[in-house]
Parts: C-alpha cells; sequence; structure tokens
C-alpha cells in the first residue's frame, strides 16, 4: 500500500464517520421532537 | 450561570446556536481538510502521512475534551444540583466516545506505515484506548439511571456523575504519557504559547481543531435537545397515565 492509501482510509473514517454521527444524532432529535409534540396535541 | 439551567431558557438558545455551530463548523473543517490534503507539503520525515494528522490530532483533543466536559458537569451536578449539568455530561459522551475511538483508528492507521506496525502496548495508546473504556462504562451507566429515574426510582444518577468525576484521573495521564513512560509516540509539539509545528502545517490544522470542536459543540446540544425532549416525554405519559 502506497502512503496515499492510508491517508484516504483515514478521511473516509473521518469525514463518513462524523457525518454518520451528526446525522444519527440529528434523526434522534427530530425524532423526540416530533413525539413531544404529538403527546403535547393529544 | 443559574439562569442558563432553565430548561427553557437553554432551549431558546440552543435551538439558533445549534446550526450556527455546525455550519461554521463544516465550513472550516472542509477548507482545513481541503488545505490539508492538497495544498500543504509532505513532511520531510512522514512524507503524506502526515496529512493523516489533520483528522487525528483533532480527534485526540476532543477525546479529551469530552471527558473534561463531563467531569466539569458532573461536578456542577454533584454540587449545585443543576438538572441541566446531568444532561450535559451524558450530552457529551457519545461525540467524546466517536472522537476517542477515531484518534485510536486514524493513529493505528499512521502508525502501519511510520513505525511498521498497527499497534503497541505504549503508554500514550493505552491510556487513550482506557479512556474509550471508561467512555462505553459512563454511557452503560448514565443509560441505566435515566432508566431508573424513568421507573421513579433514584440514586444511579449521582453514581454516574461520581464515575465522571473519577475517570477524569485519565486526562492529565494521557496528557503525561509521553513524558512518563518511554514512547513511540512524539511528545506534544505544540505548548503553552509555544509551537515545533512549521506554520505550513500549523495553519490547515489550528483550522481543523476549531472547526471539530465547533461541530463537537452542536453534536452536544442536539444530544442535550433530545434528552430534554425524552425527559419531557416521560414527564408528559406519567401524567397521563395517572390521569
Amino acid at each position: 500500500m502506497t502512503q496515499w492509501t492510508y491517508v484516504i482510509m483515514t478521511y473516509a473514517l473521518g469525514i463518513g464517520g462524523t457525518i454518520g454521527l451528526i446525522g444519527y444524532c440529528w434523526i434522534a432529535l427530530k425524532r423526540a421532537e416530533a413525539r413531544l409534540d404529538a403527546l403535547k396535541r393529544k | 450561570m443559574h439562569g442558563f439551567a432553565n430548561p427553557t431558557r437553554f432551549l431558546s438558545i440552543a435551538r439558533p446556536l445549534t446550526p450556527a455551530l455546525m455550519v461554521t463548523g463544516l465550513i472550516m473543517v472542509a477548507i482545513a481538510l481541503f488545505l490539508g490534503l492538497f495544498n500543504a507539503p509532505a513532511d520531510r520525515l512522514m512524507g503524506e502521512t502526515v496529512r493523516i494528522l489533520y483528522i487525528h490530532v483533532p480527534a485526540a483533543w476532543l477525546g479529551m475534551a469530552g471527558w473534561t466536559s463531563i467531569a466539569i458537569a458532573s461536578l456542577v451536578e454533584l454540587v449545585w444540583r443543576h438538572p441541566l449539568a446531568g444532561i450535559a455530561a451524558r450530552a457529551s459522551a457519545l461525540p467524546g466516545a466517536f472522537f476517542c475511538a477515531l484518534c485510536l483508528a486514524t493513529g493505528s492507521i499512521w502508525a502501519r506505515p511510520t513505525w511498521g506496525t498497527w499497534w503497541v502496548w505504549d503508554g500514550r495508546l493505552t491510556s487513550m484506548l482506557v479512556l474509550l473504556f471508561l467512555y462505553l462504562g459512563y454511557m452503560a451507566l448514565a443509560d441505566a439511571s435515566q432508566k431508573d429515574a424513568a421507573a421513579g426510582r433514584n440514586g444511579t444518577g449521582r453514581v454516574a456523575a461520581i464515575f465522571g468525576l473519577i475517570g477524569a484521573i485519565n486526562v492529565p495521564i494521557i496528557n503525561r504519557s509521553v513524558v512518563w513512560w518511554n514512547s513511540l509516540h512524539q511528545p506534544a509539539s505544540i505548548t503553552m504559547g509555544k509551537s515545533a509545528i512549521d506554520p505550513a502545517f500549523l495553519w490547515p490544522l489550528g483550522m481543523a481543531v476549531i472547526g471539530f470542536s465547533l461541530i463537537f459543540g452542536a453534536i452536544v446540544l442536539m444530544r442535550m435537545r433530545t434528552l430534554l425532549a425524552d425527559i419531557r416525554i416521560e414527564a408528559r405519559m406519567r401524567r397521563l397515565a395517572a390521569a
């Protein structure tokens, strides 16, 4: 493997992981807020 | 400070602050990583693998900063009983654990071409791995305490806060590990007011650290808002069940 292969592995892991974490937290937040709004309407 | 512990006031600040931090952080990280990949030169000794540090260093910083936040919030929770402090501590755990794991993974990828091995049981690497296990333990404990609180039992919330405080002993150990023990890991290149890093590497690195820190802040705010919504849902469900 060349040095660039290790660099690309790192960037894929770092960027992919960060976007995945942001997406997970965003979806969890929206779901919780939607559940709370639904309960408030009851 | 007590004023910000009011959940309603906190939410009115957190709602506009979350996207502001996130967008600024994403723009800064995108610029820093572009500069790190295509503009910064290769290092004389490390070659192209120096570019790994634009992700590894912010991840290491945030892995340790995450636990420092947990410890400070736990102290505030234990001493002043601020309701938001415990939520802030729990909200810091997931992003802290993620960046700690990212630091270990990217460090391992960097070590393979540089040291010739994926892993060595050296002071810095081992203490960082211990931090990851502490995060996992804290998250399990905090989750159990939330379930206990929802069931009307009390007590484990304080246990999680005490665990958060005691675990903070590992942060200075990580920081000083390269000084205390013989280590393959290089010593600190940036200390108070001094840097051994050439400006060509330092600018994108500094921008990446600030950018990832802003993203970390936005994630903590999102987690806090989620936990607050979950608590409010539990309270409403209990009121509905009692009615």
